[in-house]
């Protein structure tokens, strides 16, 4: 068997075969072990099937050797080679986390148990963004989610169990909505192949159960990737996960959905549906909108500094959103770059945040609940930490040099294309609410006195240089955009090329 | 329940018969209604069954809940070996085909291994929810 060939199986394969492993060694330190090689392997299959995609195109695999449409095609182009980068290597950089962060957060015989949720959790993500196949595609998400509601409720504080389970009731809810407007689709066509799919709706395109399904399907991806309105699970489960799950799920879980939205509409339904006969655009537009500015104007008056960022990944992902309503190659663009970038930056928030939790708990003590008050003069204690935030939060805003510069670049060209120059006032407008609750922390961590008695006391190495990597990729991002935005640009092309 | 002569007496009787029948419903899976999951679910049945007239303490003392957790894990593992069996020989992931010399015996020999995994599995998540749901209030007691 020649590896390279089987790459797309190992993909999803590696990982997955990780979590019972870890389940049958009933060991942190060997689970431990075990995920992490799985995850590091899954993010060397993602790099070889990246390069791979740049030589041959388009790969398409056959499970089990039965050809498509009638078997399961792992299909592999631009955009999901891009997103299969983002989720593993986020996942290769967490895991090695993992190990010191859970350490205070999660009792110690659960810690297989959370090292094998989160091998299925990956193996989940993997599975969405790789299969070409639309019921596929439902059982990875549910793979992916229960896995999800486990990790979150694993979180020390009480209110986790609530937030897993108001995110249950949500989560399967969307996914309820999802596998109705799938069976409708396949109501209508008689396969469940993406590509198969797209061409056959061209012919039933304005029947109404095609529009049942298209509504079912973005509804119930929308509640997953939290689109505003829709966004209620999603601050308390940040908030209240243990910090190294709120830094992969923030990462991945939200950028997963959106790419699962973007397939459907531009590869399923297709672009004339969406765009030119229904009024999608302006809905998402306004939806967009909502987040940008609702949700950063709820992060100001958090009290919480993991709710504070909550908050403001629901206003982000109204960025990458509002991408999607321009129906252009620019604004597809903008919408995979930014949530790239954004990912990139709220994981590296996290991941500090994380460290800053058990640098502050010291030895054995309760971890506290980060409000604002306790980060007095915190700069002193923590310098890298607070520096690191302060860097991931500039590409928050959008500052020029960071990663959030250029999607949000991306964005305003999209705008202006359409000469529609009052969307990039309100993309400026938004970004001020970002410098608000970023300067929050910068005021109170750099320029509140500490408090009396406290010494220096930097969160250990092991999550401080995980975490900084991510800083320095939201950087490194910022000024070298070739890999970042040709990805999205030769995927967005791809995608508007097919949709049409 | 314990006390309960005729239950003690039909419970002892049946059990057998309950576990037989899902190795039934398992092999006979291929040309009948049947198969792993249904397979997992009764051979479960049979265990909560007896858990129910004997007592969870001695239902745990026959099948202890560590094996119940690497049943779980088990099962899973040989249903992605036998994908992986499938890359070894040659063929894609799950690629049945080249498990055997002729590939018809192959697809049948792939799919009694994955059967067999699902019913493994299934069979160790059933028990082990069983069993957490059981065990809720004695926890309590104790502590």
């Amino acid at each position: 068997m020649s590896l390279s060939a089987h790459l797309p199986a190992l993909q999803v394969v590696l990982p997955l075969l990780s979590a019972p492993l870890a389940v049958l060694l009933r060991h942190g330190g060997l689970a431990f072990a075990i995920v992490t090689a799985g995850a590091w392997a899954a993010f060397a299959a993602a790099i070889g099937l990246w390069l791979q995609v740049g030589e041959v195109g388009t790969i398409s695999y056959h499970i089990g050797s039965w050809a498509p449409p009638w078997g399961i095609e792992y299909r592999v182009d631009r955009l999901a080679s891009f997103i299969l980068l983002l989720v593993s290597g986020t996942a290769a950089i967490v895991l090695p986390y993992s190990r010191a962060s859970i350490e205070r957060e999660i009792p110690r015989d659960l810690h297989y148990l959370y090292y094998a949720m989160f091998g299925l959790c990956l193996a989940g993500l993997l599975g969405i963004t790789i299969t070409g196949d639309a019921f596929n595609v439902f059982v990875f998400l549910e793979i992916s989610s229960l896995s999800t509601y486990v990790l979150i409720a694993l979180g020390r504080d009480r209110r986790a169990l609530a937030a897993s389970y108001r995110y249950l009731i949500m989560g399967t809810i969307g996914a309820t909505f999802f596998v109705i407007g799938i069976g409708f689709l396949y109501l209508m066509t008689g396969t469940l192949n993406i590509v198969d799919l797209g061409e056959r709706l061209r012919a039933v395109q304005d029947s109404r159960p095609v529009l049942v399904a298209l509504a079912f399907i973005t509804v119930g991806v929308s509640l997953k990737l939290a689109l505003f309105p829709l966004h209620q699970w999603l601050p308390n489960a940040y908030t209240y996960a243990p910090s190294a799950v709120t830094a992969f799920l923030a990462a991945t879980a939200t950028k997963v959905s959106i790419y699962v939205l973007i397939r459907f509409w531009f590869s399923v339904f297709g672009e004339t549906l969406i765009f030119h006969k229904l009024p999608l655009p302006q809905l998402m537009l306004g939806l967009s909108l909502a987040a940008m500015f609702a949700a950063s104007f709820i992060a100001i008056f958090q009290d919480n500094l993991k709710r504070m960022f909550a908050y403001s990944s629901v206003g982000q992902i109204g960025y990458i959103t509002l991408g999607l309503s321009f129906d252009s190659v620019h604004g597809l663009t903008a919408s995979i770059v930014h949530l790239f970038n954004h990912g990139m930056a709220k994981a590296a928030i996290f991941l500090l945040i994380g460290g800053m939790v058990v640098g502050l708990a010291g030895r054995g003590a309760v971890s506290p609940v980060l409000t604002f008050d306790k980060l007095a003069g915190l700069a002193k204690r923590m310098p890298l930490t607070c520096f690191g935030i302060v860097l991931a939060g500039l590409s928050l805003i959008g500052v020029p040099g960071t990663a959030g510069f250029v999607s949000k670049w991306y964005l305003i060209v999209a705008a202006l294309e359409q000469g529609q120059f009052w969307i990039v006032g309100a993309i400026l407008l938004s970004s001020l609410l970002a410098v608000a609750y970023v300067w929050r922390f910068v005021e109170v961590a750099y320029f509140h006195a500490a408090p009396e008695g406290s010494g220096k006391q930097e969160a250990p190495l092991g999550l401080l240089i995980p975490a900084w990597l991510m800083v320095i990729a939201t950087t490194w991002f910022g000024l070298d955009t070739s890999f970042t935005v040709g990805s999205a640009l030769e995927a967005a092309q791809q995608l508007v090329r097919v949709g049409k | 329940m314990e006390n309960n002569l005729v239950l003690r007496v039909v419970g002892k009787l049946l059990i057998p018969f309950i576990l037989l029948f899902a190795v039934y419903v398992q092999f006979h899976g291929d040309f009948g209604p049947g198969g792993g999951f249904q397979a997992g679910v009764i051979f479960a049945a049979g265990i909560v069954f007896y858990a129910i007239i004997f007592g969870l303490d001695q239902a745990r003392r026959i099948v202890p809940d560590r094996l119940v957790e690497t049943m779980l894990a088990l099962g899973v593992l040989i249903y992605a070996g036998v994908g992986v069996a499938g890359l070894f020989l040659g063929g894609n992931f799950l690629d049945y085909f080249v498990l055997d010399r002729n590939p018809v015996h192959g697809q049948h020999r792939g799919i009694f291994w994955v059967e067999v995994g699902v019913a493994i599995t299934v069979c160790g998540v059933m028990l082990k929810i069983f069993y957490m749901f059981a065990s809720r209030g004695q926890r309590e007691e104790d502590a």
